[in-house]
């Protein structure tokens, strides 16, 4: 089987190109995507962290994977609500251009 | 040794670089289907079956469905800027390269600490029931008011000004 390295190098690697991508691309929408990427390379080192933990019969890290998700899930929902929010204000998803919170 | 293992990884990172590289946002969201594919495959090669099918679930089903709907309703895949990236996107590529470089360096650096290789943990549905209803049940009790809380919240945050203020 896989060693637990190899996993918690791809999580770093999504993590990064995640965090890559929220911080250089303008579109709102982009960096939402980069968000949940980042969350979800997180949910993988818990899943592998709980795999190979000494105890997995105690769920621990299979729950808070669990709960993560919902939690991404409520972002997502909430975020890509304010960005059509924003979109009917100004017209526009480019972060650059949204620089007033005046309505 | 795994090949099915890189093979999922190498497509779950491509589909994540595609998400963030590719010039039209509809196929950004498309690609970050492709990662979020690629993540259960691998929750389920770590013998979490009921985590991959709810990321299956709740990623593929329900939030890259939100992402294309936003991309549609806001016209981005279309109206495109001709410079896209921040203006400090070499600063942002410089931040995430150094943090992976800093994760990958202390992953590397405590191997051998890593434990090894279990016995494939055999976890029932019945076990995650009972956890989620015995010493989880008030963190599902919160979750529950949060997800409803989000769903209320997004609906009146993205609601028209006129039909909030009949």
């Amino acid at each position: 089987m896989t060693p637990l390295g190899d996993y918690l190098l791809v999580a770093a690697l999504l993590f990064a190109i995640g965090l890559g991508g929220a911080l250089t691309r303008r579109s709102a929408i982009l960096v939402l995507i980069g968000i949940e990427l980042m969350l979800n390379a997180a949910n993988l080192n818990l899943i592998a962290f709980w795999r190979y933990g000494p105890h997995p019969e105690a769920l621990t890290g299979m729950m808070f994977a669990i709960f993560s998700i919902a939690v991404a899930a409520a972002e997502a929902a909430v975020g890509l609500g304010l960005i059509i929010a924003i979109y009917r204000h100004t017209q526009t998803t480019d972060l650059d251009r949204i620089s007033r919170m005046k309505g | 040794m795994s090949i099915p293992f890189y093979l999922i990884s190498a497509l779950t990172i491509a589909g994540a670089v595609a998400a963030m590289t590719l010039k039209n946002t509809l196929h950004c969201a498309l690609a970050l289907t492709i990662a979020l594919a690629g993540i259960a495959f691998l929750f389920l090669g770590l013998d979490a079956q009921f985590v991959g099918f709810a990321q299956i679930l709740v990623y593929i089903g329900a939030v890259a469905i939100l992402v294309v709907f936003a991309v549609l309703l806001t016209r981005s895949g279309e109206s495109l800027l001709p410079a896209k990236r921040a203006r400090t996107w070499l600063a942002g590529l410089a931040i995430a390269a150094v943090t992976f470089l800093v994760l990958g360096w202390s992953v590397l650096a405590s191997l051998y600490g890593l434990p090894n290789e279990t016995a494939a943990p055999s976890v029932t549905m019945q076990q995650i029931g009972n956890a989620l209803m015995g010493p989880y049940v008030f963190p599902l009790e919160v979750v529950a008011v949060l997800l409803t809380a989000a769903t209320v919240g997004a609906v009146i945050v993205a609601m028209h000004e006129k039909a909030r203020n009949k």
